[in-house]
């Protein structure tokens, strides 16, 4: 069952989704998205633009990773409106991503239940990869 | 569109030589004197011109429901995407009356016309004439209605600011860009806001 709107406090916590990562999810994201990006296939290419342990996973993976955690949490009938999130650090081979979040505000507003939350994306070693926000209606 | 990592040269340095006589040959405040009398600057007489401007719009390819659950496999794998994004019967009964793409879901992946590149000096330019390395600062999505199967898609871009701060990667230039998506019937389907960082 998804969360409803009289559930929800400031403070309430996203339901922690995680997915270990690697080309198995990295190259069916580049076959949909078209994203054939070297660094992203190959470790050496990866290491050639900097990366010491080779290739690394695409940002807009790790953003449809924070909509799919909103989409869960709120369920078929509830609504992303908005998610921004800034890239600031790699995502590594095999890194167990996780996406994080909690509710900052919650309001009516033109009779819609509207939730506002903080997100980020946690690695392996739980270092914050991708802060953001994200607005949702239920 | 990558996590952190430089991956773009720009393409307009090639013609900054070319662009440099022009500047010189130009008497109002230009990037040429900017540069040259008062401070480092990466912003380009382009940028000043097109800033606020919309570019032209594109199309997707009508959106097919294979096209959707394709996506939402691959960004749930290995567990099975939620039912409102394959199963025809099941999405009937939501609200939304019938499959939904999710909101992330890319229409313009294998188009054949590619996207034309940025115009020459958008996306800034170093004053020595070396290549900007750039790469993905972030992005903000607003969405409007749902894509659904047989949806075409339009798109349209426009440089909408940008700063200029010492950072660690040095001299750094922020541009703001914003794309807009809608649909056939004119409806909006997402805006985005996204940052490109060119040091």
């Amino acid at each position: 069952m998804s969360i409803t709107f009289d559930e929800i406090e400031i403070g309430t916590k996203l339901p922690e989704w995680s997915r270990k990562t690697s080309f198995a999810e990295w190259n069916r994201f580049a076959a949909v998205n078209e994203e054939f990006v070297p660094f992203h296939m190959d470790d050496e290419a990866g290491r050639r633009a900097g990366n010491e342990q080779g290739a690394f996973g695409m940002g807009n993976l790790r953003y449809a990773y924070i909509v799919n955690a909103l989409h869960d949490w709120i369920g078929d009938e509830g609504r992303v409106q908005e998610v921004g999130c800034q890239y600031r650090a790699i995502n590594q081979k095999d890194d167990v991503l996780t996406v994080v979040g909690e509710v900052t505000e919650k309001s009516i507003e033109d009779g819609k239940h509207i939730v506002r939350l903080d997100v980020n994306v946690v690695n392996s070693e739980g270092e914050p990869t991708c802060p953001g926000h994200a607005v949702v209606e239920l | 569109m990558i996590g952190g990592l430089p991956h773009t040269k720009d393409p307009a340095t090639e013609t900054h030589k070319q662009n440099n006589r022009l500047f010189k040959s130009t008497l109002k405040s230009t990037a040429y004197e900017r540069m040259s009398n008062t401070k480092l600057t990466y912003v380009t007489d382009e940028m000043l011109a097109s800033k606020g401007v919309w570019g032209p719009s594109r199309s997707s390819y009508p959106i097919t429901d294979t096209d959707i659950r394709r996506w939402a496999m691959a960004t749930h794998y290995p567990k099975h995407p939620p039912r409102i994004y394959w199963d025809t019967e099941y999405a009937s009964t939501t609200k939304y009356q019938s499959i939904i793409a999710p909101p992330d879901f890319n229409p313009f992946a294998w188009s054949l016309e590619r996207p034309a590149a940025l115009a020459p000096g958008l996306a800034g330019r170093r004053p020595d004439g070396k290549s900007l390395t750039g790469m993905n600062g972030g992005q903000t999505d607003t969405y409007g209605v749902p894509m659904r199967p047989g949806d075409v898609i339009s798109a349209r871009s426009r440089l909408i600011g940008w700063e200029e701060r010492e950072g660690r990667l040095g001299h750094t230039l922020y541009v703001r860009t914003e794309i807009e998506w809608r649909n056939q019937n004119d409806e909006l389907v997402k805006t985005r806001i996204s940052i490109s960082v060119r040091y």
